[in-house]
């Protein structure tokens, strides 16, 4: 199938960028959305054009890397798909295809669709740990944890970090991302005891970061590949409150 | 960044959910005043009236408006500073396709909220400043006839039609705003958030069509089928 791709251009942060049209033809329907964007970037080599750069990792829609918008929507059409298990069976030959990085004041651009999500890292930095003195392994069932218990802190560990919820988010609000990364530890015993603590200083840091507000429009749940479900939110609103009542 | 001794972001959407859920409550009592206005007109008129009287003499009422005036101001500075922190911190797209994962209403409550306010307006002009500071006629039983004024109000089709359009903008304010609100307080166990959000669908029903319902019902009944 032929393409009309629509790709974001930009050769740093300081610089302008902007949409440069480019034509690709005999694309396979089972290609990943990567592998085109991998063919496309071959083509470009062998003139002698810089490709476009995108952040990429696993491939297996495991690590968060590959964010891109995809015709206006995070990963693409398909509801909570990370853009590598996207494949371009989504697309009809002759499609016109708009390809933008993830956008907020909090990621600014590096270059093409490659964009800088280390205010992640430094809210987790701010306190999404649990504080333990390294030595010997404990006995994992010291504590004993119920299995849905588990299950629960899993569902909001799951989140990968990817950033579609902000890109996605009409305010560029992290507050789905930080509230994964708060209520995974908080529903855990080890992660409790810190938990009063560690949302003060996560919510600090996310603000410090410029994110916006959450509106509560819940477009981050339906875009997250990991379905990380917006009562996270909810459980840092409560925790956070909570927090501040009771901050000494 | 410049965020130091600022209120969090979350701090200040607790403060639009406890000022939007007070606003809540009185949209309640409003519309349980207010039903009295469907009753037949002689019985409307003597009900109605007495009603304002006793609310407009009573001292808790009177603390309880301040609270109202309070909670309007409150949230509309609130939400106006959350939207201007909003519009600096929001991506743009050249193609922008986000609207499909969200409901149109979730994403534009400052839009809504702006034209509510706009009502407001026109709603404290017309009635709430008539019965505070206008020379008002007096009923049979010596209480100001704030019923006239609501019947003479809704005489045009034009006016009756801005408050039933102002009603859905309210309605779904409303239906966004309430369990918006139940989750900025940070209510979040599932079996609760479900419950909160069926009834906060039903109110937000029952608060528009019973808003909307009265301004018609008195032009129907007063000023259409009667002259």
């Amino acid at each position: 199938m032929k393409l009309y791709l629509k790709i974001w251009r930009q050769s740093d942060a300081a610089s302008e960028g902007k949409l440069v049209d480019y034509e690709l033809d005999n694309v396979i329907p089972h290609m990943s959305f990567l592998e085109m964007m991998d063919t496309l970037n071959e083509q470009l080599v062998l003139k002698g054009d810089r490709p476009v750069e995108f952040d990429h990792d696993c491939r297996e829609g495991i690590c968060g890397q590959c964010g891109m918008m995809i015709n206006g929507q995070a990963h693409g059409p398909i509801a909570n798909l990370t853009t590598c298990q996207l494949h371009m069976r989504e697309f009809k030959d002759g499609d016109t295809i708009y390809v933008e990085p993830f956008r907020a004041l909090a990621f600014p651009i590096k270059r093409d669709l490659r964009v800088d999500r280390s205010a992640f890292d430094r809210i987790i930095m701010a306190g999404g740990f649990v504080s333990v003195n390294t030595g010997q392994a404990p006995e994992a069932n010291g504590i004993p944890i119920t299995h849905e218990q588990a299950e629960s802190a899993f569902d909001s560990a799951a989140c990968i970090g990817c950033g579609a919820c902000v890109a996605t988010c009409k305010n560029s609000s992290a507050a789905l991302f930080t509230s994964a990364k708060i209520s995974h530890l908080a529903k855990l015993p080890q992660g409790k005891m810190e938990s009063r603590k560690r949302v003060l200083s996560m919510v600090k840091q996310m603000d410090e970061e410029n994110f916006g507000h959450c509106s509560n429009t819940e477009a981050c749940e339906v875009e997250c590949p990991q379905q990380i479900s917006v009562l996270n939110i909810a459980r840092m609103n409560w925790e956070y409150s909570l927090s501040s009542v009771l901050k000494k | 960044m410049d965020n130091k001794n600022r209120a969090s972001t979350l701090m200040r959407k607790t403060l639009m959910a406890v000022t939007g859920l007070f606003l809540c409550f009185f949209l309640v009592i409003h519309l349980l005043g207010n039903l009295q206005l469907l009753l037949p007109a002689e019985q409307a008129k003597a009900s109605f009236n007495s009603y304002s009287q006793l609310l407009s003499g009573n001292i808790f009422i009177k603390i309880i408006s301040y609270v109202l005036y309070a909670s309007i101001v409150i949230h509309c500075l609130d939400a106006l500073i959350i939207t201007l922190k909003n519009k600096k911190t929001a991506g743009r797209y050249a193609v922008d396709n986000r609207g499909k994962a969200s409901k149109w209403y979730s994403r534009n409550m400052g839009i809504l909220g702006t034209l509510i306010l706009i009502f407001l307006v026109f709603h404290f002009r017309d009635f709430w400043y008539q019965y505070k500071f206008g020379s008002l006629p007096k009923d049979e039983s010596g209480h100001k006839d704030l019923y006239a004024i609501v019947v003479a109000a809704y005489h045009d089709w034009w006016y009756v039609l801005f408050y039933v359009l102002s009603m859905f903008a309210l309605g779904y304010h409303l239906l966004h705003g309430f369990y918006s609100a139940a989750r900025s307080l940070g209510l979040y166990h599932p079996k609760y958030v479900s419950w909160v959000r069926t009834f906060g669908t039903g109110y937000s029903y029952i608060i528009t069509i019973g808003f909307a319902i009265i301004p018609i019902y008195i032009y129907l009944t007063q000023h259409v089928l009667w002259n």
